[in-house]
């Protein structure tokens, strides 16, 4: 079996950096957001940005964890091109938050995964190696934004698990609206320490160290080369070295890092141009009162109080504004499955298709809702609510508007459909008498010509019983 | 000597500092007498006393989150050694 | 300086003049005191000052020349630490203190020269040569600050910044004859200092007599929010009028008075006590049990703290680079070798060895524990007396080639400065006599932190008693 643990680093989405004012925005031109600060020039200081603790302390309540009065910042101290002062200002001794847990189902059965600590740290630039020449080129844009560190304890034994760990964490992270959760722009970025061992076995097997998971995909895929690779190392009599592994998305397996950086002696010392911060009771407190209810307790709220199956709690809180619009949605309109369904097929594909989030869409809840009514009083068909909804998306007009503009509205009244419907029958000789035979599976056959003949503008199910009327044997 | 030549050379490693052999051999020399002076310390009794790391018992140094605007591109490149289009030159590292 | 303001505001002299008469003497300085001269800047300003005094400008602080120790930095002017590895370096920001002095109208005439990165006590390790002592050209001047400290004494500037880590300002001061102060940390801004041990650097006035020091001293401390370590307190301007006497406690530790001290200094500051005693003060004896160790606990701090701050100076982002041509840590061992000297290099492997696995606890912990019993010991002198005095070196300066092989026999002068840098008290070093061979001594005065205005103001009566701060070289 494996013993994993998994480190993940998220950047914060602060206004400004961790120890100076520049801004914490990403994607910007190279080295056009620096300041002599974050790039380690002589003379300069570093100073802490308040919202960093905040953050820090936030994610440490909603992960269970015990928030550390004393907190003292050290110098981890390597030499990097991308670090530049030649060491890395993090928490050493002290962290802001130990001893928490998140709990995770896997398979229908939970697991609590122990969160050993968190920390307040500095990032550092990017290096891009140059292709053919031996050269790296060196941005210091994303020196000094803020990262916080949430490393767990080895709980973790399966890849379902970790993966399970990481998208609950992540959604955590998003609903405090401390990271935005982006593994492939590197916002959020997971290392795994991995062994393994005999199921009786009492010692833990040699743990290597995995970096370069920058997807869901690729930390299953990874853990599960590297667990494969060590059981076969094992078995074959061989010994796991203890080393740093990268993970190589397009050849699908992990490379030793070896390096002259091997000996890593960080010399950790305390911070000297930092002085301790206090974090009291009042802080925790008023921290404690922003955060919003947690992803673990909505689905749960939204199963309970709704009556929603697992899958669409899941779906519905997959971020907190899709939760919020839902709610929002059954606030109007108290038809949650009904709602649930919607938004899971309809308003999920507009989202997709458009690359926006529901913050961005242009059907309001109270649009939404207002259409689903209509549909429930039968003044739309199904097929016509969707189209409808479709152009709402794209225009932000309301239904009553697009219904009249397209001349949508469904037709109920039954004196009208009866015309329409004595003219099918009569050109249906062979299908009526098979019908009044016995063969009651042909009235989707008339209630499709009705629609077909009525443009789709016929209410199928008043259709559907002028025609059973109509054929009484 | 307190400290050893392959101390000094791990020493000199940590601290990317190429150190030719006469050099060495002082460092090692001289090291070795600076920290024979500091066994000074093994008479005090330290047990149970906390370290001092800062001045004054002073707490809490604290920023807003705000954003103050950055230095030009051209300030932050002005003092480079070696540059490429608007980003440092280093040699690589070769595994 | 009080004199200077004067001339400026009765027309005797314009601003203008006089820094034409300095930059003039400094062209033809033999003491090589300056690595760089601003005289466009300086000019600039100059005439500007006088013209602010014309229309009723009554700061006294305008247009008086100032020297700046180059390790201070200066917006456009180059900083080099008088090191190799900073040759080139032209800062793109100004340091909290010039700040400050150029909003009160000071001129700036240039940048003095040190010991590389602060680490010394000769000014001899300086990358383009010692600076001479003025009172006799083949001696040092002393170190850090020697180069602001002869500048001071030979009347090349009205007043001179300096730095002190472990005495860097005032023993200079001491050997050449003039005043200097080291502050009480966190009083004055680290911002824009080259950091050398972050919790040791306090930037230093040095003057010919306390007034002057007192003057700039309020010209460049308070609190910046920049530096974490800077004391949120507002501090009352230094009154110029000396204090009274009676009844002033003054300590003498016996300790200081050992083996080790020369003859002639030892009569000079026992002179200059009986001067208090007769002025009213009270001597009494204090116990300083633990200040034997400061010596080792200092040489173990400050190396460690430097070979951080030192790392980096890598040649990626500034400064002069070597081995570009070789893979990245070729590239980092050559710069740092080529750039920085021995003794630079010296107590960066002191500092990276007490800060290395297995070494922190014995070394770094250690030292810092005893730094808490030294902080103890003064707390509890300072009971019993209101000012501690002693010698400020043991010996006058000595010659320029004296003591080169043995570092430790050098890093033993500092035996008497030591102790104000690891407590953070404030220390004045005020000349008292002339040593057998005809150069200057100085007496130190050390109070309780904060109380920088009361050695300061024992220091204007003294030298309202006394004559030694008016002998010129």
């Amino acid at each position: 079996m494996s013993v994993m643990g998994l480190e993940v680093h998220a950047q914060l989405l602060t206004n400004s950096k961790i120890f100076c004012s520049c801004s914490a925005a990403s994607g910007l031109d190279a080295n056009t957001n620096t300041c002599p600060v974050c790039m380690g020039m002589p003379g300069v200081l570093p100073v802490l940005n308040r919202k960093v603790v905040d953050l820090g302390i936030k994610l440490g309540l909603a992960l269970n964890c015990t928030i550390e009065n004393r907190n003292v910042f050290a110098r981890k101290n390597y030499f990097y091109p991308d670090l530049p002062k030649g060491y890395q200002i993090t928490q050493y001794e002290n962290p802001l938050c130990s001893n928490g847990h998140l709990d995770i189902e896997v398979n229908g059965s939970k697991k609590r995964i122990g969160i050993r600590r968190i920390h307040m740290e500095e990032d550092a630039g990017k290096s891009i190696h140059d292709e053919k020449e031996p050269l790296s080129y060196i941005d210091f844009n994303r020196a000094c934004v803020p990262l916080l560190e949430i490393v767990t304890e080895p709980d973790i034994s399966t890849t379902q698990e970790a993966v399970a760990y990481l998208k609950e964490l992540r959604q955590i992270l998003m609903y405090l609206g401390i990271c935005d959760g982006s593994m492939e722009e590197g916002s959020l970025r997971c290392d795994a320490n991995i062994s393994v061992m005999k199921k009786d076995a009492g010692l833990l097997g040699t743990r290597t160290e995995l970096k370069n998971l920058n997807s869901f995909k690729n930390v299953q895929r990874a853990l599960d080369y590297e667990t494969e690779r060590q059981i076969r190392l094992i078995e074959s009599g061989r010994e796991v070295e203890q080393e740093t592994l990268l993970w190589n998305t397009s050849l699908g397996k992990t490379f030793s890092m070896r390096s002259k950086e091997e000996s890593h002696d960080y010399r950790y010392f305390p911070e000297p141009d930092l002085i301790p911060v206090i974090v009291n009771d009042e802080w925790v407190g008023r921290m404690k009162d922003t955060i919003p209810e947690l992803p673990a307790a909505r689905r749960q709220r939204f199963m309970e109080l709704y009556g929603l199956p697992a899958y669409d709690a899941d779906q519905l809180t997959q971020t907190q504004a899709l939760a919020d619009y839902f709610e929002r949605c059954v606030d109007l309109l108290n038809s949650p499955k009904e709602i649930s369904n919607w938004i899971m097929t309809e308003v999920m594909r507009v989202l997709n298709e458009k690359g926006i989030d529901i913050k961005d869409l242009l059907v309001t809840p109270a649009m939404l809702t207002g259409l689903v009514d209509l549909l429930k009083k039968g003044t739309v068909s199904g097929l016509m609510a969707k189209e409808i909804f479709t152009k709402m998306a794209d225009t932000g007009k309301r239904a009553p508007d697009i219904i009249k503009e397209l001349g949508l509205e469904q037709v109920s009244d039954e004196d009208a459909l009866k015309g329409l419907i004595k003219e099918i029958i009569e050109a249906n000789p062979k299908e009526s008498s098979q019908y009044r035979a016995g063969k009651t599976q042909l009235l989707g056959f008339f209630v499709g010509e009705v629609m077909k003949a009525s443009k789709g503008k016929a209410n199928p199910k008043v259709a559907g019983n002028i025609v059973k009327e109509f054929l009484k044997p | 000597m307190k400290i050893t030549e392959s101390e000094v050379l791990h020493v000199a490693r940590l601290a990317r500092l190429k150190l030719e052999p006469e050099l060495l051999l002082r460092f090692q020399r001289e090291l070795s007498s600076i920290l024979d002076y500091m066994d000074l310390l093994k008479e005090v009794d330290t047990t149970g006393v906390e370290p001092t790391f800062h001045a004054h018992a002073l707490t809490n140094a604290l920023r807003e989150d705000s954003v103050l605007p950055s230095q030009s591109r051209h300030d932050a490149l002005s003092n480079a050694p070696r540059l490429h289009d608007d980003t440092f030159v280093v040699p690589k590292v070769i595994e | 300086m009080l004199d200077t303001a004067r001339i400026y505001r009765k027309n005797d002299m314009s601003p203008e003049r006089h820094v034409e008469k300095l930059l003039s003497r400094i062209r033809q300085d033999p003491l090589n005191s300056f690595v760089t001269v601003d005289e466009d800047g300086a000019l600039r300003q100059a005439v500007f000052s006088g013209k602010a005094i014309e229309w009723g400008d009554e700061d006294l602080m305008q247009g008086i020349p100032v020297a700046v120790k180059d390790n201070i930095c200066t917006k456009g002017i180059r900083t080099t630490c008088s090191s190799d590895i900073l040759k080139g370096f032209v800062p793109t920001y100004d340091a909290h203190v010039i700040e400050r002095l150029k909003a009160r109208g000071a001129v700036i005439l240039g940048k003095t020269n040190m010991d590389e990165f602060a680490m010394g006590s000769t000014t001899n390790t300086s990358n383009i040569g010692p600076t001479r002592n003025p009172w006799d050209k083949t001696k040092t001047p002393g170190g850090s600050s020697g180069g602001s400290a002869a500048a001071v004494a030979a009347g090349l500037c009205e007043v001179a910044l300096g730095s002190d880590t472990g005495g860097s300002v005032r023993q200079p001061a001491s050997f050449c004859g003039i005043t200097g102060l080291k502050p009480t940390y966190g009083t004055v801004s680290r911002y824009g200092l080259v950091a050398f041990a972050s919790s040791l650097d306090q930037i230093g006035p040095m003057g010919r007599n306390a007034r002057d020091v007192a003057i700039l001293y309020d010209a460049i401390k308070g609190y910046d929010k920049r530096d974490s370590t800077c004391v949120p307190k507002k501090y009352a301007a230094t009154s110029l009028d000396g204090i009274d006497m009676k009844g002033l406690r003054i300590g003498l530790p016996d300790i200081f008075f050992s083996e080790g001290l020369a003859r002639d200094v030892e009569r000079s500051v026992r002179f200059a006590v009986s001067v208090f005693r007769e002025l009213g003060a009270v001597i009494v004896p204090v116990d300083l049990p633990r200040i034997r160790y400061g010596v080792a606990v200092y040489y173990i701090i400050a190396p460690a703290e430097a070979s951080s701050n030192l790392a980096r100076y890598d040649g990626v982002r500034y400064g002069t680079r070597h081995g570009d041509d070789k893979d990245l840590f070729e590239m980092y061992c050559e710069t740092r070798a080529k750039g920085f000297n021995s003794e630079v290099k010296r107590r960066i492997m002191l500092g990276t060895y007490a800060l290395s696995a297995g070494y922190y606890d014995a070394y770094y912990r250690k030292a810092s524990q005893v730094r808490t019993l030294i902080v103890e010991d003064f707390r509890k002198a300072f009971e019993s007396c209101d000012i501690i005095a002693g010698p400020t070196v043991p010996v006058t300066a000595f010659g320029l080639d004296e003591m080169l092989d043995d570092p430790l026999s050098i890093y033993l002068l500092d035996i008497y400065t030591i102790p104000a840098n690891l407590t953070g008290i404030p220390a004045l070093s005020i000349p008292c006599g002339f040593g057998d061979n005809g150069m200057p001594i100085g007496i130190q005065l050390m109070a309780p932190a904060f109380m920088d205005q009361l050695i300061l103001g024992a220091g204007i009566t003294f030298q309202d008693h006394t004559k030694f701060h008016e002998v010129k070289p």
